[in-house]
């Protein structure tokens, strides 16, 4: 079993970060919100929607970009969003595609194959993917993973960006990433959660110490026996 | 679903696989029906494209298998299986816009021979003396059969994400369903239940609608045997849920 029994409830509009060790359960708790696999015990609602029962409606609802951002390489930009676009069943894909080009930057890149792209811009292509349909809800797996320090900071500013006016839940392992992007942190470790917090009452509950630290307190094996 | 068929028609036209399937199609048909000394359709001296209803079952297993052969596998080596799997999108709609795709070019493919039936019916004597019920019924047969590697082809690739694994595992079915089963009715040991394991043959059914008779068990039999293979599929697709 990789998550148990976890529990949290994310109001709109908040950027939470979703942290933990590798293998903490962050993907798989994300592949179910999503409706890839489901919950094999218990119920997960994404805005009041139950996952278990209708998991079509929640999907409407939700942008995902998963782990390792998976693209097919030989499509181009404007192609494979307007694919997106399509099997995300948006009204009006052309729209979609300038506003999803716009708030990811990527119009300079609309007319390339996505195989000529740099790691930052396919990433860009994956988060726009998400974006196509206006989703209220944006699961982000490991968003700036493999980005170098640039992109870092410019994909940083985007999901900010869209933050405003959705929620985002993105997983991640840096902390420096929490502190740049999220109002809130939930960490988990081994399938169950070990603080759900805000970023400041995180740095609260023990003043002295760095958010490293907590994260390695909180997570690390020794620490647990 | 109309999304993925035309997602999917676009890959085959992008990677080519669409144009060395269609022409190496008519490349080895056209060398059997015209070319081969004594056994072409001008040295038989009859006018009907049964030569190319006799090969093109063989190359089509070939054909069909490379066709679907990355359909599923290579959206799961991407990863890009689970972009598809979380949109509104249902996964049975997801297996026929892939399928119908593949049906499409094999349809497609078969076109250009109409070419060979407008040859024939012109160099018959009496004029237009081709069998029209058996060229036509044949022709369905070719397409429902085609189909059904298909249908067997999407399943294979539904197993592996490893497109040359895949091509193999869906050659050997189709091969051991349209061959093996009928030659098992050839044995003269096994009597009935050869006859019955013959049956069971996509041959069986090809040559039976190939005579130009459509019979509704035929039609039955290779929807029934899509159905099957596509719902095997359908199985093996949802198997990341358990």
């Amino acid at each position: 079993m990789a998550v148990n029994d976890i529990s949290f409830n994310i109001p709109s509009g908040e950027i939470v970060g979703f942290l933990g060790p590798n293998g903490a359960g962050k993907s798989t708790t994300m592949k179910i919100l999503t409706g890839y696999i489901p919950a094999t015990e218990g119920d997960a609602f994404v805005c009041g929607l139950n996952l278990n029962t209708d998991s079509l409606a929640v999907r409407k609802l939700v942008g995902y970009l998963p782990e390792h951002n998976p693209l097919y390489l030989d499509m181009y930009v404007t192609e494979y969003l307007l694919f997106a676009a399509g099997i995300a069943g948006v009204k009006n894909p052309k729209s979609a595609l300038e506003k999803s080009l716009e708030l990811t930057q990527l119009s300079p890149e609309r007319n390339k194959k996505i195989s000529q792209l740099s790691k930052g811009y396919r990433q860009r292509v994956g988060l726009a993917q998400a974006l196509i349909h206006d989703p209220q809800v944006l699961i982000l797996d490991e968003p700036t993973s493999g980005l170098d320090p640039n992109q870092v900071v410019e994909m940083r500013n985007v999901i900010k960006n869209l933050g405003k006016d959705k929620t985002v839940l993105l997983s991640t392992h840096i902390m420096q990433e929490v502190e740049a992007m999220c109002n809130r942190v939930i960490l988990i470790n081994k399938g169950k959660i070990v603080a759900d917090d805000s970023l400041q009452g995180l740095k609260n509950s023990s003043p002295s110490e760095s958010l490293e630290s907590i994260f390695r307190q909180l997570t690390s094996h020794v620490g647990n026996i | 679903m109309w999304e993925i068929f035309k997602k999917e028609i676009r890959s085959f036209l992008g990677s080519f696989i669409a144009y060395i399937v269609m022409g190496v199609f008519l490349i080895i048909t056209g060398i059997f029906m015209w070319l081969i000394q004594g056994n072409n359709v001008l040295d038989l001296g009859v006018a009907s494209l049964q030569v190319m209803f006799n090969i093109a079952p063989y190359i089509l297993i070939f054909l069909v298998s490379a066709i679907t052969m990355r359909s599923l596998s290579e959206e799961r080596r991407l990863g890009t299986i689970e972009i598809l799997t979380t949109r509104p999108v249902s996964d049975i709609s997801i297996l026929m816009g892939k399928y119908l795709a593949a049906v499409a070019l094999i349809v497609f493919t078969l076109l250009p021979t109409l070419f060979y039936y407008y040859t024939i019916h012109s160099l018959a004597d009496p004029l237009q003396g081709i069998d029209q019920g058996g060229t036509w019924g044949s022709y369905l047969g070719l397409i429902l059969l085609a189909a059904s590697y298909a249908s067997i082809g999407m399943f294979a690739s539904s197993l592996t994400d490893n497109q040359i694994v895949s091509l193999i595992i869906s050659m050997v079915l189709c091969f051991f369903w349209y061959g093996v089963l009928n030659l098992l009715g050839d044995i003269k040991a096994l009597d009935a239940i050869g006859k019955s394991l013959e049956w069971f043959g996509l041959d069986f059914h090809y040559q039976s609608i190939s005579r130009g008779v459509l019979d509704t068990r035929d039609i039955i039999y290779f929807l029934g045997f899509i159905a099957t293979f596509i719902g095997g599929t359908k199985l093996v697709f949802e198997s990341r849920k358990w």
